[in-house]
């Protein structure tokens, strides 16, 4: 599957990439900042996503929100923040790229004059909101924080969760906001994916025009994060929240992305939970019926990566029986691999997963943010069809292998989420621990 | 050249949009089968849609439906779940099954040199799924384990309340989901009956969509549905003579969730029917109230009081009068604040405060010009096509959408707003603390708060 784009890198750093489909009259304006919660530290955590919220509310030349002349213009758009990056995007009209380029620009370049006291407390209360709203109010919303505060060292920064801590939060400071816009919100920090139906020339004109004139500003400061200590044994925890039934998060250190067999982890992961004909769905949901659900995935980030299993109980039946009928499977998959047909089924719904991520333009997902993707973490926008061929050569052999090599029983983390009252229905020797 | 930054850039003449072609056939056996080419991506989708959905649940068997259509994929044809799944698997197959009160849709994806195979395996999932008791009996139970963690999750307890205080014995009063005395009482034999009754030619259309000929998209639906022949008549199911529910005695409920961070919010009343009249201007009258992010809903609760992470307003079209509802979810602390600024919106835009010049040219351009966004892969593209054929539009309704939205003025926005809006009929759900919501209750002057039990 070939994306054909062009990069052009204007003086100040900042990468332009361009690629045309002109099969609809729209553009997708995609940019990425390579910063996210991993560029915090302990006690300020949740500061890169409530900046986000802030790039929202004006700039020095349009301080009337972002949203109104957009939405006009008929754009969809929004942002994202996770532990790596930063993005926003538009997806507008063709005759309104001009538009999102110049809002664009001005909030790169001049974010810092249009901010105020009452913008800054505004928004974070509707962070707080949206904590309460997706971890604090929500069944099972505090499994990740405790899990990423069991995997890593509490001063490695995927320690911490992107939403962050609620009292690192409130403690915010506008001048905190100043000093990480000038030290990360920089040209040569960020990469600009223009796809859709516009011409080469005309985009990189546009984007030049209205970003050339920012200053490139100093190199940000690297990430300091040791390699997180591979676990040497087990570690059990329980967890209570308001839930009914009892669910089991079984976490292992994985590999970073598109780093060696971070392909083949994620193919284990197809064939252990993807799907009723997947290993775990048929032995422990269609089988057996002692789960209710279950998945897996690789989650590969830019420092290391984790690979977890989750599984729900069904009524009367216990995380115990869980743990032992999964570790039966991820240990037969390592004896034996996957077989001949699982391989095959797994090739194609890679490929097939691959072509339905690049049917759009733009959003969430889309050409134009795999092009940063691939331009941020690798520095090579065009990397499609070798992201492709990962999956490609995957072997049953390399499967089997890589599963060996990271899904270890003794170096893994298993956290049992029990309903409140109910520490007994925790897998034996799990020690408390308290999120909030 | 240097950027002017004291004006914003002008946006010229609006793009041009093609719409797709829908070429439409009728087979001999009464199902329609529309196809549109799009060649973007070397991908096909065959969309399968029931113009009839969780409202025909018998009174009594809440989630007949719904349980209905996930037995399609547990094995069908000669194919049991797990062959089914591997074949689906090999093929690149994403299958998505949707159920709403009105239609079940399947879709299901492939990549585009499998089109035969994925059509054929849609038609043996809709027309000859094995029903199987054992198939039956596991389904059964995850959907009863599904409603048991349902309990927890605050946004599903507010609609449910939400959807039975409004609509009652009306067929829109459940959820597709049902009840656990439904769950636990329905029969294989039922299933077999609905699936018998209900998947007939007449009320399905396949809409097959990609990356390949209108002639190879016909081909492949006709080869796969074409020996279709019903084993029942379709009787004709009419929801616009469903009487309207009466409205609830109470106008305020109370859903205690102990310690809850938020309160859940919905307010509304029953709302229009999709083939109202009015359509254009109630679409136009919601961006401007709580359709989108600068909608005044959002504006007042988020970015101006910063109570909520996000709160908005839609009227649900449905082939009955749908319910309209503002939705949010509050830090519990502000509850009642949160819905007396919500009433006062609801309020103020029928008149004290009408939309403005600007709030309609602003919110018809949202409409208009994001448009041309809703056309850019097969499946967006069907499922638009698929609302064409669930409500009976006509079929220049894609190209009549934009004139129509700009002909929507403001004495029509304020007109729908005073007749479709009724203030002193709304219903407010809360799913939230009650020691700390209660004592601030008596000041929205809503009468006694009904408390709802726990489900």
């Amino acid at each position: 599957m070939n994306i054909p784009y062009s990069r052009h890198t204007l003086d100040n750093g900042l990468d332009v990439l361009v690629h045309e489909d002109h099969g609809c009259p729209i553009v997708a304006v995609n940019l990425w900042y390579h910063v996210g919660s991993k560029n915090e530290t302990p006690g300020r955590t949740g500061f890169a996503h409530l900046f986000e919220h802030l790039m929202f509310e004006g700039s020095q030349h349009y301080n009337k929100g972002y949203f109104q002349p957009l939405q006009e213009a008929g754009a969809l758009l929004n942002g994202s923040t996770n532990a790596d990056r930063t993005n926003y995007w538009e997806v507008v009209p063709t005759n309104a790229l001009e538009l999102a380029l110049w809002m664009e620009s001005d909030r790169m370049g001049y974010l810092l004059p249009a901010l105020t006291d009452a913008k800054f407390e505004n928004q974070r209360e509707v962070v707080l909101n949206e904590r309460r709203q997706n971890y604090e109010n929500r069944p099972y919303g505090f499994a990740g924080m405790a899990m990423m505060a069991a995997l890593y060292p509490p001063d490695h920064p995927y320690s911490w969760m992107t939403i962050g801590a609620a009292e690192d939060i409130r403690a915010a400071r506008l001048d905190d906001v100043r000093a990480f816009f000038q030290t990360y919100y920089r040209p040569a920090n960020a990469s600009l994916a223009l796809a859709g139906d516009v011409d080469t020339e005309t985009a990189i004109e546009l984007a030049t025009r209205y970003f050339a004139e920012l200053e490139s500003g100093d190199t940000p400061p690297a990430v300091h994060a040791t390699a997180p200590a591979r676990y040497t044994a087990e570690r059990r925890l329980v967890l209570e929240d308001r839930v009914e039934l009892p669910r089991l998060y079984i976490v292992w250190h994985s590999p970073a992305i598109f780093a060696e067999d971070d392909a083949e982890l994620d193919l284990v992961a197809e064939v252990l939970a993807s799907g009723k004909t997947s290993r775990l769905y048929r032995s422990l949901v269609y089988d057996d019926r002692m789960a209710t659900e279950i998945a897996a995935s690789q989650n590969s980030r830019e420092l290391s990566g984790y690979f977890q299993v989750v599984a729900t109980a069904a009524p009367g039946r216990t995380l115990t029986q869980l743990a032992r009928a999964i570790d039966d499977a991820v240990a037969h998959f390592i004896d034996e691999g996957p077989n001949p047909p699982e391989i095959e089924r797994c090739q194609a719904q890679a490929e097939a997963n691959f072509v339905y991520r690049l049917q759009t333009v733009g959003g969430f997902g889309g050409k134009s943010d795999q092009l940063n993707a691939y331009n941020v973490f690798i520095g090579d926008p065009g990397f499609f069809e070798r992201d492709l061929d990962r999956y490609r050569r995957v072997t049953a052999t390399s499967m089997q292998r890589t599963a060996r090599d990271w899904l270890a029983p003794d170096r893994r983390v298993l956290l049992s989420l029990v309903p409140r009252g109910r520490p007994d229905l925790a897998l034996a020797g799990s020690e408390p621990v308290a999120v909030s | 050249m240097s950027v002017d930054r004291a004006r914003l850039p002008a946006l010229g003449a609006d793009p041009l949009l093609r719409f797709p072609e829908i070429r439409r056939h009728t087979l001999d056996n009464g199902l329609r089968v529309w196809t549109i080419e799009h060649a973007a991506v070397p991908l096909v989708s065959f969309l399968a849609m029931l113009s009839t959905g969780a409202a025909v649940d018998p009174p009594d068997r809440p989630g007949l439906a719904a349980i209905t259509s996930d037995m399609l994929d547990e094995g069908c044809g000669d194919l049991d779940a797990m062959e089914l799944h591997d074949a689906l698997g090999r093929i690149g197959g994403h299958l998505d099954s949707e159920i709403g009160s009105d239609a079940i849709i399947l879709t299901l994806s492939s990549l585009a040199r499998y089109a035969d195979r994925a059509s054929a395996l849609l038609a043996d999932m809709v027309l000859r799924p094995r029903l199987d008791a054992t198939d039956f009996h596991r389904v059964r139970q995850l959907r009863l384990n599904r409603l048991i963690q349902l309990r927890d999750l605050a946004p599903a307890l507010a609609d449910r309340a939400f959807a039975r205080l409004l609509y009652g014995e009306h067929p829109y009063g459940h959820m597709p989901l049902g009840t656990e005395p439904s769950l636990q009482a329905v029969t294989l034999d039922e299933v077999a009956r609905f699936h018998r009754m209900m998947f007939t030619p007449s009320r399905l259309v396949v809409i097959a969509a990609g990356d390949a000929t209108h002639e190879a998209l016909a081909a492949a639906v006709e080869r796969a549905f074409g020996t279709w022949r019903p084993l029942a008549e379709a009787h004709h199911i009419d929801p616009t003579a469903w009487p309207l529910p009466p409205d609830p005695p109470d106008r305020l409920a109370l859903l205690h969730r102990p310690g809850a961070a938020q309160s859940e919010l919905r307010i509304g009343h029953v709302g229009a029917p999709r083939q109202t009249p009015d359509y254009h201007a109630l679409v136009v009258l919601n961006i401007v109230l709580g359709g989108q992010f600068v909608s005044r809903i959002n504006m007042n609760l988020r970015e101006d009081k910063g109570y909520t992470y996000g709160a908005r307003t839609s009227f649900d079209f449905r082939r009955a009068a749908g319910p309209f509802v503002l939705n949010a979810s509050v830090q519990s602390e502000v509850t009642v604040d949160a819905v007396l600024e919500a009433l006062d919106e609801l309020q103020a835009i029928r008149g004290p405060r009408p939309v403005t010049a600007a709030e309609l040219g602003a919110g018809r351009a949202a409409l208009t010009r994001g448009y041309p966004r809703n056309f850019e892969t097969a499946e967006q593209i069907s499922r638009g096509a698929a609302q064409l054929a669930l409500f009976d539009l006509p079929d220049d309704y894609f190209s009549t959408f934009v004139p129509k939205v700009l002909a929507v003025d403001e004495a029509a926005v304020t007109r729908v707003a005073e007749q479709y809006i009724d203030p002193s009929r709304l219903l407010t759900v809360i799913v939230g603390d009650r020691e700390k919501v209660a004592p601030a209750l008596p000041r929205l002057n809503l009468g006694a708060a009904s408390e709802l039990a726990p489900v």
